[in-house]
């Protein structure tokens, strides 16, 4: 129907996009189960993915979805699924269980209003902890928040990569206006694209006796898919080196921190953001998807009546980027927190800056996002 | 009916068992009770596994949790470890991504029946290319005995003590009327047959299910007066061979009969059939 990379320049949707990103990265394997405002991903990879060999399978439930990725993801595909805040809600388990059992996959959550089934049609960004601390017990996560459909194509092929280089699941988290967002996207031919595979082990079946060994510094063990002769032993328990369970405190330590660590260690080079004029500014504005982009309006407006004003963008929302909120914090006069919930973003912000500055939230329940005025008028009062 | 030792068990000597090559190093031994019915299935699994001479780097087994969701992790095999309920849709995504995989599920009727029930009924309509094997043991064992979606009414349970109020599932039934392609019902004593009916499952194309009828004296038993042998001893005594029996009319009864056998051996297309089909069928629209 199509090549595997559709290169060229596009005029599509953020949802037609972020499937676009998946194949373009490898992916060939898909579950989900139909949720607005998430669906198009799925229909256009139900049409696409055979064509390039890939599987497209409509699960039961998104229980079944999280988890039929996580199988495909052994049997050796990039695996995806897509969904919206209910159904974002079901794939818990299946994140906690993904993350113990190391197992690369990608999710795409379109948020939507909530709670419960809220707004079906209309914006929120109210998954934002959700989306951090979601599943039980401790983890990390790493979602990337695109504001454009060139970013949902992007960032879900950066998906991708993540996932495969820190065999972990990686969330795209995106909104339902960014989703449904018809933009210029420009899509790269297949060889300029970097694609991450996965580190596979270096030695034969017989030789491989701890296959969740790890060296002391990445911290991340290659991955053997099924069907090789290594006899893949996985299991969602606390496990050792050897992938046995073990039931005690200090295997569940050694085993957790490591899980953890892997991911925070890279915090750093996980970060990414834009940065808009915040070197000399007196309030800043933090924001991420659609917020962001209506920030860059209010922004704007605000330097042309003279204020100094600046916007951080997060373009990855998990790990938060701690240092820099607190590099922040002590050169702005104010922090300025718009976002489609009641208040998960600013949090963090709170937290990070360590009360060094003033941080202001500008809320709203969702099912639209805030006005450029609303957020003008915010910093002028900040500003005051 | 006599209670069948398998063959290669009976010629163990001290050297260990001669299973022992299909089990991880250090696994044994294993966390059920003495009496578990589940052991005999694990066994009866892998002696089917070697007379059907199946190639072990396909082997992949896939369990939920529960008592019989540490099946997985003893075999040798490429093993998954699921989480409650799971196996069938993790193995469903498996099975898409390495066709040549012999995929199968060995779990508990809580695990597959309750939590997961809704994945077996549609792997069922799927007829997903599976072999499931599921251990009923009539309770939830792993947590301590609790009622569950095959309790027998009036069975006492940690949750039901004063008798179960609720009807069990017919769990042939419920998957034959899905589509499976091939159902049948065995008491985990009776490893010969139920050796046969896994060799059996394996030659077919489609999703397969066999349900095996496992004492659990520890928990089900001591409750129900069917303490230690007691509660095998009135399996064997109340099971009754029936081949082809209609599904409808084995729901296992209060007091009778037990039945067992292979219920159902057709064939439909399968999921991956279904999926080839299509592929081919995109295949010459774009040439
Ligand atoms: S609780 Fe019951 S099913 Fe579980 S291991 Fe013990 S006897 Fe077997």
């Amino acid at each position: 129907m199509y090549d595997r990379v559709l290169s060229g320049i596009h005029f599509m949707s953020g949802n037609i996009a972020c499937a676009e990103g998946a194949i373009a990265a490898g992916c060939r394997f898909f579950a989900g189960y139909p949720i607005t405002p998430s669906s198009e991903i799925a229909e256009r990879l139900a049409a696409r993915l055979p064509a390039v060999g890939g599987t497209f399978i409509q699960m039961e439930d998104e229980l079944a979805s999280s988890i039929a990725i996580a199988g495909a993801s052994w049997g050796g595909l990039k695996s995806m699924t897509a969904t919206s805040g209910p159904g974002f809600s079901l794939m818990q388990e299946h994140i906690g269980y993904a993350f113990m059992t190391e197992t690369p996959v990608v999710l795409v959550d379109i948020q939507r209003g909530g709670p419960s089934t809220g707004l079906p049609t209309l914006v929120g960004q109210g998954d934002m902890m959700q989306a951090r601390w979601g599943s039980h017990g401790d983890y990390e996560m790493i979602a990337l928040c695109p504001a454009s459909p060139q970013e949902l194509f992007d960032f879900t092929l950066r998906a991708f990569n993540l996932a495969e280089r820190f065999r972990t699941p990686v969330l795209v988290m995106s909104d339902e206006v960014v989703g449904h967002m018809v933009e210029r996207v420009e899509i790269p031919t297949a060889e300029a694209l970097e694609i991450v595979e996965r580190h596979q082990p270096p030695s034969p079946p017989e030789e491989l006796t701890l296959p969740y060994h790890t060296d002391e510094v990445n911290r991340i063990p290659p991955m053997a898919p099924a069907g090789e002769g290594y006899r893949v032993n996985m299991t969602g328990l606390t496990h050792d080196e050897r992938g046995y369970p073990t039931m005690n405190a200090e295997g569940q330590d050694r085993l957790v921190r490591r899980l953890v660590g892997k991911i925070r260690q890279h915090a750093d080079e996980l970060e990414l953001c834009v940065e808009d004029g915040i070197e000399d500014a007196d309030v800043v504005v933090i924001a991420y998807g659609i917020t962001a982009r209506v920030s860059q309006g209010a922004v704007r407006r605000a330097r042309e009546a003279g204020l100094k004003v600046g916007l951080l963008r997060l373009q990855v929302a998990w790990p938060f980027p701690d240092a820099r909120i607190a590099r922040l914090a002590e050169s702005a006069r104010a922090l300025l927190v718009p976002e489609i919930n009641l208040g998960q973003l600013v949090r963090e912000v709170e937290r990070a800056a360590h009360g060094a500055t003033r941080v202001v939230a500008v809320s709203h329940a969702g099912g639209h996002y805030p006005a450029a005025d609303t957020i003008l008028a915010a910093i002028e009062e900040v500003n005051k | 009916m006599t209670v069948l030792t398998s063959q290669a068990a009976m010629t163990a000597g001290d050297a260990g068992h001669p299973l022992d090559p299909e089990l991880r190093e250090g696994r044994i031994p294993h966390i059920w009770c003495p009496g578990c019915g589940i052991g005999s299935v694990m066994q009866a699994f892998l002696e089917a596994v070697d007379t059907f001479q199946l190639e072990r780097n396909r082997l992949a087994v896939v369990s939920g949790i529960g008592c019989t969701g540490r099946v997985a992790g003893y075999l040798k095999a490429d093993s998954f470890h699921t989480t409650h309920g799971r196996p069938i849709p993790f193995a469903t995504g498996l099975k898409l991504a390495r066709p040549e995989l012999h995929v199968n599920v060995l779990s508990g009727d809580g695990d597959l029946a309750a939590i997961g029930g809704n994945h077996l009924i549609h792997a069922a309509r799927r007829n997903i290319d599976l072999n499931v094997v599921c251990i009923n043991n009539f309770n939830y064992g792993m947590t301590g005995g609790q009622v569950g979606p095959t309790t027998p009414l009036g069975a006492k349970t940690t949750t039901s003590p004063f008798g179960c109020h609720e009807h069990p599932f017919n769990l042939v039934d419920l998957v034959a009327s899905c589509g499976a392609v091939y159902v049948a019902r065995w008491l985990s004593m009776d490893v010969r047959r139920l050796r046969r009916s896994i060799e059996e499952s394996f030659s077919k194309t489609g999703f397969t299910f066999i349900e095996v009828l496992a004492p659990c004296p520890v928990n089900f038993g001591r409750r129900n007066q069917l303490d230690e042998a007691a509660q095998g001893r009135m399996l064997v005594e109340r099971s009754e061979i029936r081949n082809g029996a209609d599904t409808r009319e084995v729901a296992i009864p209060d007091e009778g009969p037990i039945v067992c056998g292979k219920f159902v051996d057709h064939e439909r297309p399968s999921y991956l059939q279904l999926l080839e089909g299509l592929r081919a069928r995109l295949q010459e629209h774009s040439t």
